[in-house]
């Protein structure tokens, strides 16, 4: 039990982390050619208050995947024989029995993020860009360009279809997880999951979708 | 049968029933025709026929748990169609009735899965791994000497309730069959969560939830992910504020209780 509290926590954390995230990548759609993206992603990569974020966040990933391969090994092993027979659409959702499998595709996107996104802006590899007379690094045209590729729209698109299912069940679920119901709030917290989960990924797939259709 | 509705027509129906020797030899499913069944039979007294059929071949009779035959002892067990007890919510296997299948239908019927309920035999678990559960903590110490006037403590009523409700928990063992985890929270919280709101089981509560919890680790039950599956298919309606009951009372006893590792 005290393992789930450690997913519970991270994930709940790593939902915040989400919404900051979000934020932050709407001034891509400032009209100035990138230059408020830039400032920004040039803050994100050099000030001392984000970069040891970054290391509590890199962290909350790592707790939250290993207890997640723990837990899903665990429950495995708990039923060796499985049914003949079972009819789970009866008694639960389809995202609450499959938290791991989205999870999953929520980390090979990640992998894929980081790759094309964050190592090259974090220790280097992009075009110059001069903004106010100052040289800074072009990541907004890495992101235009990437967003060209129809695969690679889609693979974002996709990933965020699995997150939000993975948050629809996740943050009500963490919430309960700490025992965090009543039920003057539990209704309050399943419908702002809900809102949530819906909001945030829709606001993240939209990023590509627009590069793509309207850039 | 008495006040048995002359309507009804008998079904013929094919069932497909786990057999197993014992604890130490493989499975497997086995079908069976079954003829002439009532709609008003109850799932159980199907079998029964079915029994008495295999007897007369000289065969062997299935195996499986039953006591009370109504709905309160919590023996039944049986999945059947890949549900717990069965397609009908809030039943026991014995309060299942045949009307609720079709003539013509296949049933499967499967014994508990979880590697804390090895099979015994047949649709038979060894449910033990429960009782073990019980006896890390789930009683209190009382002291002998003069009774105490009942009316003496007083409890309200809502708090009496929730502590009535989390207290019918037959021990079945449908909300681990049920679970995709074979978690065993939903049992062990009716159990914590019924003691703990009563003022007599509040003086053990904080070591109680920590074994009976340790207890349920090393009996091999999954975690919860609160699919919510054990609540939906448990045939007393145990809810799931018992489970986030549970973790309160566990969370506040690791920070504050005395015993250390
Ligand atoms: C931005 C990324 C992610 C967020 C915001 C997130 C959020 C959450 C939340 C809030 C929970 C519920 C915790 C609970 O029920 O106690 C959860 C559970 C879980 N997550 Fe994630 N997660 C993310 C990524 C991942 C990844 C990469 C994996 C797998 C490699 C993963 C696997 C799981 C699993 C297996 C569960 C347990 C399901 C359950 O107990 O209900 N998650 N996640
Ligand atoms: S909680 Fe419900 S399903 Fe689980 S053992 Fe008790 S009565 Fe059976
Ligand atoms: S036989 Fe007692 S509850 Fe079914």
């Amino acid at each position: 039990m005290g393992r789930k509290i450690i997913m519970s926590i991270t994930g709940l954390f790593l939902c915040s982390f989400l919404v900051v995230h979000l934020i932050g990548n709407l001034q891509l759609f400032n009209d100035d050619g990138g230059a408020a993206f830039n400032l920004y992603s040039y803050f994100m990569a050099n000030n001392i208050v984000i970069r040891i974020m970054e290391i509590v966040l890199l962290l909350g990933f790592l707790f939250h995947i290993y207890d997640a391969i723990v837990l899903v090994r665990k429950n495995k092993a708990a039923r060796p024989i499985q049914y003949a027979e079972v009819r789970p659409q009866e008694n639960s959702t389809w995202s609450s029995r499959n938290m791991g499998l989205l999870g999953t595709v929520i980390l090979v996107f990640l992998i894929i993020h980081l790759w094309n996104f964050f190592v090259p802006a974090r220790f280097g590899g992009l075009e110059g860009v001069v903004i106010e007379g100052a040289e800074y690094e072009n990541l907004y045209i890495r992101v235009v360009e990437s967003f060209q590729i129809w695969w690679y729209v889609l693979i974002y698109v996709l990933a965020m279809v699995a997150l939000a299912y993975h948050l629809i069940h996740g943050f009500q679920s963490g919430f309960q997880t700490l025992g965090l119901d009543h039920k003057k709030y539990t209704p309050f917290i399943q419908m702002f999951g809900y809102a949530f989960s819906v909001i945030v990924c829709l606001g993240f797939a939209i990023i590509p979708l627009y590069f793509f259709f309207l850039y | 049968m008495a006040g048995s509705n002359p309507n009804a027509k008998p079904m013929n129906l094919t069932l497909k029933v786990w057999r197993q020797k014992n604890r130490d030899t493989a499975g497997q499913l086995v079908s069976y025709p079954v003829k002439n069944v009532s709609p008003d039979m109850s799932f159980l007294e199907m079998l029964d026929v079915l029994n008495d059929d295999l007897e007369i071949r000289n065969e062997e009779p299935i195996a499986f748990d039953h006591d009370c035959r109504e709905g309160i002892c919590g023996a039944c067990s049986l999945f059947i169609n890949g549900r717990a007890h069965g397609p009908e919510r809030g039943t026991t296997t014995c309060q299942l009735h045949m009307r609720h299948f079709k003539d013509g239908d296949t049933i499967t019927i499967e014994p508990w899965r979880a590697a804390a309920f090895p099979v015994h035999k047949d649709l038979v678990v060894d449910r033990s791994a429960f009782d073990r559960i019980q006896q890390a903590g789930g009683y209190i110490s009382v002291n002998t000497g003069g009774v105490p006037d009942a009316n003496e403590i007083p409890i309200p009523k809502t708090v009496a309730d929730k502590a009535f409700d989390a207290a019918t928990c037959i021990q079945c063992g449908a909300c681990v069959a049920a679970c995709k985890n074979a978690s065993a929270m939903l049992f062990v919280s009716a159990k914590v969560s019924q003691l703990a709101l009563l003022p007599q089981g509040k003086t053990e509560r904080k070591t109680r939830v920590e074994n009976m919890v340790a207890q349920m680790d090393i009996e091999g039950f999954g975690a919860c992910t609160n699919t919510g599956a054990c609540a939906a298919e448990c045939p007393v309606g145990i809810s799931l504020e018992n489970i986030n009951k549970l973790r309160r009372e566990f969370i506040v006893a690791k920070a504050t209780s005395e015993n250390v590792a």
